[in-house]
């Protein structure tokens, strides 16, 4: 689902934020991205999603090249995933439900399909009460939640989440993240940068572990990288 | 109705004092360039009407026979430059001379003016070389005494003519420049109003060329309704000054629609300028 291969990310102005990082995550897992603030985690999102694209190296996500896609294949990719960020990026002058549809609308969804769609996505996040309620009447769990079912609308095959419980409190922390663990469950490759050490050691799930813009940890190979963790290596 | 349309709406709805100040802006920088239209367009008329007047006169000698006066008549008339040849008798000159004159009318007497041929020129051949031209060769008639078109005069008119569509020029385009400018700041702020949805349509793979068009039918919108907002201005203006200042001319149905037409065209323009530079930028 998603190749990184010696992915180097250079910024004109604040210099390198990833070096040479390789890694696969396959179809179906679900994979927490750690490290400390500015370690790169949100830097590997935005290649993820091409709102970046590598300085060197190459970026696969669901079939689409960094190297090789045009400009305007990125709308097309961006279809076929699912993007939450800590801050919802919901429209507050919109209602729930127009929140939901409006990602349908404008990837060209028929008309007829989108208010049972859009029921069935508030359903699936158990926010089908809320429907008409606009942002800011919600909580910031209900409202991650609906930045979740924005995410869903068009059935993605990754979800891309940056932080998602940057902002909750504990218990609606655990409730968004069993939601994306059921989201998993039904097969969708999920990839969640965190900084909720707790949440990683529960949750028993692979973690990539990003310092200094290098990759140093791998739970999926933990031989190799853990010991380049515990030396320090970059 | 198309998302489009909707979304471009919701933009009117959402923010109305921001773009009722954006068609506003428009409006006064349109109003600004209509202004000074009207003003080069009464000038532009006023020079037109003094260039109408501009005219050769072909003295005839006296005793030439009418029938040589006649041919040569004809013959003038096929110049591609002359408009029309008009022969004026003697007594002809006497009347008009007595009618110009007004209380001078009695001290001319029957036979002292020269009959003659007065030749106007078509609009576009009034330059001093093309009268000038056309002076050269009726003095080549035998039975021409003298040649006279107020050579002085027309060198004047022209020079003025052309320093006021020069100043036509350059005004217009400044101020054509600083309508464009006005007006795409303006819609930048629309564009930078909505930038968060713009971040989430490109979000969730809504195409640029999707993004776009609300904004473009936003832009088409204000700048049509800015424009006809101006030429409601720019008539109360024209009818103030008929009024009370100089009967003046006002703009013809087609430059009424061109001028309207121009503020849509404005608005398109300089919201496919601003959102595609944000586009770029984000």
């Amino acid at each position: 689902m998603i190749r990184f291969t010696r992915v180097t990310k250079e910024f004109p102005r604040t210099g390198i934020a990833l070096r040479e990082v390789s890694f696969h995550i396959a179809r179906g897992e679900f994979v927490f991205l750690t490290g400390p603030s500015g370690a790169g985690k949100s830097t590997i999102l935005k290649l993820c999603y091409l709102d970046q694209r590598p300085s060197d190296g190459e970026v696969r996500v669901a079939g689409m090249s960094s190297v090789a896609i045009r400009g305007g294949d990125v709308s097309k990719l961006r279809r076929r995933l699912g993007v939450i960020f800590q801050d919802f990026r919901l429209l507050e002058d919109r209602t729930v439900e127009a929140n939901i549809g409006f990602a349908l609308e404008v990837t060209g969804a028929p008309t007829d399909s989108i208010a049972p769609k859009v029921a069935r996505l508030l359903s699936q996040v158990g926010l089908s009460s809320k429907a008409t309620a606009f942002p800011a009447e919600l909580s910031g769990g209900e409202q991650q939640r609906v930045a979740i079912a924005r995410a869903l609308a068009n059935d993605p095959a990754l979800v891309i989440a940056d932080e998602p419980t940057g902002n909750l409190d504990e218990r609606a922390t655990r409730g968004v993240f069993q939601l994306l663990r059921d989201i998993n469950a039904a097969g969708t490759t999920i990839i969640m940068a965190t900084h909720d050490l707790d949440l990683v050691k529960r949750a028993e799930c692979r973690t990539l572990e990003l310092n200094h813009g290098a990759l140093v940890f791998d739970s999926a190979a933990p031989g190799a990288s853990v010991l380049a963790r515990d030396e320090g290596t970059v | 109705m198309s998302l489009a349309t909707r979304e471009a709406l919701r933009g009117f709805r959402r923010s109305p004092v921001l773009s009722i100040l954006s068609i506003t802006t428009i409006a006064f920088s349109l109003y600004a360039f209509a202004l000074f239209g009207l003003v080069a367009l009464n000038i532009r008329s006023a020079l037109a009407q003094v260039e109408d007047r501009v005219e050769i006169r072909a003295f005839v000698v006296d005793g030439t026979a009418a029938e040589a006066t006649s041919a040569a008549s004809g013959d003038i008339g096929a110049f591609p430059e002359v408009q029309s040849v008009t022969l004026v008798t003697s007594e002809q000159a006497l009347e008009r001379a007595r009618k110009e004159l007004g209380e001078f009318s009695d001290v001319f007497e029957a036979g002292i003016l020269p009959a003659s041929l007065d030749v106007r020129l078509k609009p576009g051949f009034r330059d001093p070389a093309t009268v000038k031209a056309v002076a050269e060769r009726l003095k080549s008639y035998d039975f021409t005494d003298d040649v006279r078109y107020g050579e002085e005069w027309v060198q004047k008119l022209y020079r003025i003519r052309n320093i006021a569509t020069l100043a036509g020029i350059v005004l217009g385009l400044a101020f054509a420049g600083v309508a464009v400018i006005i007006v795409g700041s303006t819609i930048r702020m629309s564009v930078l109003a909505r930038a968060r949805e713009i971040a989430i349509m490109r979000l969730v793979g809504a195409t640029d060329g999707f993004i776009r068009s609300p904004f473009l039918i936003d832009g088409t919108l204000k700048g049509t309704l800015g424009g006809m907002l101006a030429l409601g201005l720019t008539w109360v203006s024209y009818s103030l000054i008929t009024r009370y200042v100089i009967a003046a001319q006002f703009f013809d149905v087609r430059l009424v629609i061109a001028g309207v037409a121009a503020g849509a065209a404005l608005g398109f323009v300089g919201s496919a300028l601003s959102v595609s530079r944000h586009l770029r930028s984000v």
